[in-house]
């Protein structure tokens, strides 16, 4: 592994490039195409470009590709085509493999998690970003301080609090402790939102005899919503991808969500050695977020850099 | 907006506030009051033994073996993959070549496509990805290898995985492959933030690529780099680094706990050992640890802020 930390090393001649450029102008000629860092390095930084781009795509291919074979032709030749469509991989790892159950369980949990993050994230966000209270800033640190906590110390301790309650390898249990989990980031970033909606809205409301949660969910709710979309793709990609925590809080194999499923099946050696089953689920799994992706592209790219670019 | 002020803060911290404590904060006090007792975690009794745990700690071989790799994690990832997407994002945004007629600044051709699919493996969850490569990395029938093959390189059979050397290297890389595009994004939208004026004025003066980078652009992005920095050390030092070694090595932990990092070792004292005391005792290590890397990382990185 190389590290590719500094740019091509460039020998230019500081101020070569500008007299070419003054004396060609007159002649009217581009000038480009005579300056010292012209071509050559050009298609050294593009090939390299191109190459990561080959990187990224190929070990995706791939596994579409190997989704569709046979496993002889999977350990035999790794990367010919497949000499027919397998399609019955894909229904295999759909029913036997019970890719369909953890599908389920992932979306039941996904689902109520993003709702109970969103709902509570803002409800918190909204009261820490516009009333004054004593304690105000106590709770805000609170809350922020969970982002840069490793969550594998709290694991040992919260494994038992969730099994206390008797919502071990529970979804509802999973739910609760996702959105939990999910609170930090979601709080930091709405906070910052509310604080930058204008006021006078809600204070005219207020005026006119509305409730304070009244204002909250008729007029800052849905004036907040660019920022929940933000938070909220952020929220799904990462409960939707979430291992760790399943991992520790889900052992029951009914209760499996995707990530957990897959890993469960490659350990024990694919179900009956099943490999082209396994690859067909793995595909399966990538597929969905792949193509949400793809459509959401800008918000996707604005949801998860939005925090760190604050 | 005095009226019924305070019953609705209440009404709305207490819900969320309650969950928090709850799942996150309370067992995060337990479990550095836990470190401090024999607490097995399979039986409710337990007893004090002071610093018996951390005595026992700094004695264990694995532990230093896992600090040392969580350590080249928290170095070396943020190092090549900041470096990688640093060199990406430079060229997308304004390393192109200057076309007659064109803006000042431009990236090379195709740099919408390549941060479209730069971005590809961020979406995808770490668990899938590290099944992925470690399929990939079969010594026998994996793609790696059999592509070697495939160009003439029929020598050149690693083990990969299996090899003590190598193992964590390979880890490593996995991270590396999908952290990059998350970087590149995010590095792209700091530079484009950048006045064009000041890359006029350093093309008049003649200034080359990598002058133009280490003159303009990286000074101007340090606050985004220190903060991608430290994001990923946290990442490298936590969740992900479990991901990868716990589902790739064999073992888990690689061969001769190779590839082991503290994230794992935790996970391993307290749910297969079952040691829990021991378990969040190496927990708090990795709490100062982290703790410490971010500390340096913001202190060295300090410089004077460039306003613009």
């Amino acid at each position: 592994m190389k590290t590719t930390q500094t740019p091509a090393p460039l020998p230019a001649e500081p101020g070569s490039g500008v007299p070419v450029t003054k004396i060609d102008l007159p002649s009217g000629k581009p000038p480009r195409e005579t300056k010292p860092e012209g071509k050559v390095l050009n298609a050294f930084s593009h090939g390299i470009l191109v190459l990561w781009a080959i990187m990224v795509v190929l070990p995706l291919l791939w596994a579409v590709m190997t989704s569709f074979k046979d496993d002889s032709s999977i350990f035999g030749s790794p990367w010919s085509l497949p000499d027919t469509l397998h399609l019955d991989n894909w229904s295999r790892a759909w029913t036997e493999a019970n890719m369909s159950d953890y599908f389920l369980n992932t979306v039941v949990v996904v689902g109520g998690s993003l709702i109970g993050t969103l709902v509570l994230g803002s409800m918190a966000a909204y009261v820490l970003a516009r009333f004054d209270f004593p304690g105000n800033r106590f709770v805000y640190f609170l809350f922020i301080g969970g982002m840069s906590f490793p969550i594998m110390l709290a694991l040992v301790p919260l494994f038992y609090v969730v099994n206390n309650m008797g919502l071990l390898n529970s979804l509802p249990g999973l739910i609760l402790v996702y959105i939990a989990y999910s609170l930090p980031f979601t709080v930091f970033f709405l906070t910052a939102f509310f604080r930058t909606l204008p006021t006078s809205v809600a204070e005219a409301a207020f005026v006119d005899g509305a409730s304070h949660s009244r204002t909250f969910f008729q007029i800052m709710l849905p004036m907040a919503k660019p920022g929940l979309i933000s938070v909220g793709i952020f929220n799904f990609l990462g409960q939707w991808n979430q291992y760790m925590l399943p991992t520790v809080l889900n052992t029951d194999p009914d209760k499996r969500v995707l990530t957990q499923g897959l890993v469960q099946l490659a350990v024990s050696q694919g179900y009956k050695g099943d490999w082209s089953g396994l690859f067909a689920g793995l595909v399966m799994a990538m597929l969905p977020v792949l193509a949400a992706y793809v459509v959401f592209q800008r918000q996707v790219v604005q949801g998860l850099t939005a925090g760190a670019l604050k | 907006m005095q009226h019924g002020k305070y019953r609705f803060i209440v009404g709305f911290l207490a819900l969320p506030l309650g969950l928090y404590a709850l799942f996150v904060v309370w067992p995060f006090i337990q479990s550095i009051y836990y470190s401090f007792t024999d607490w097995t975690g399979l039986s409710p009794e337990f007893k004090m033994v002071g610093l018996d745990n951390y005595r026992r700690m700094l004695e264990d071989d694995v532990f230093w073996k896992s600090l040392q790799h969580s350590l080249m994690f928290a170095i070396v990832l943020p190092l090549v993959t900041i470096g990688l997407a640093l060199f990406f994002a430079f060229m997308i945004n304004v390393g192109g070549r200057r076309r007659k007629g064109g803006p000042v600044v431009s990236g090379v051709r195709g740099s919408s496509f390549y941060k479209i699919v730069y971005f590809f493996p961020q979406v995808l969850s770490i668990a899938i990805v590290a099944l992925l490569f470690a399929f990939a990395y079969n010594p026998d029938s994996g793609a790696i290898n059999s592509f070697l093959r495939g160009i003439g390189l029929d020598g050149v059979q690693p083990l990969w995985l299996g090899d003590p050397d190598l193992a964590l290297w390979c880890v490593m890389a996995v991270l590396v492959w999908s952290t990059v595009g998350f970087f590149v994004v995010l590095f792209s939208a700091g530079m484009a933030s950048i006045p064009v004026d000041l890359y006029e004025a350093a093309l008049l003066d003649g200034a080359g690529r990598a002058a133009t980078f280490f003159r303009i652009t990286l000074p101007l992005l340090w606050d985004t780099v220190q903060s991608g920095w430290v994001y990923m050390g946290i990442l490298a030092l936590g969740a992900e680094s479990f991901a990868v070694v716990q589902i790739m090595t064999t073992g888990p932990g690689g061969p001769d706990y190779s590839t082991t990092v503290m994230v794992l070792y935790v996970y391993q004292k307290a749910f297969r050992d079952g040691q829990a005391a021991y378990a969040t005792t190496i927990g708090v290590a990795l709490l100062v640890v982290t703790l410490a890397f971010a500390a340096v990382v913001m202190r060295l990185g300090r410089r004077e802020r460039l306003e613009y």
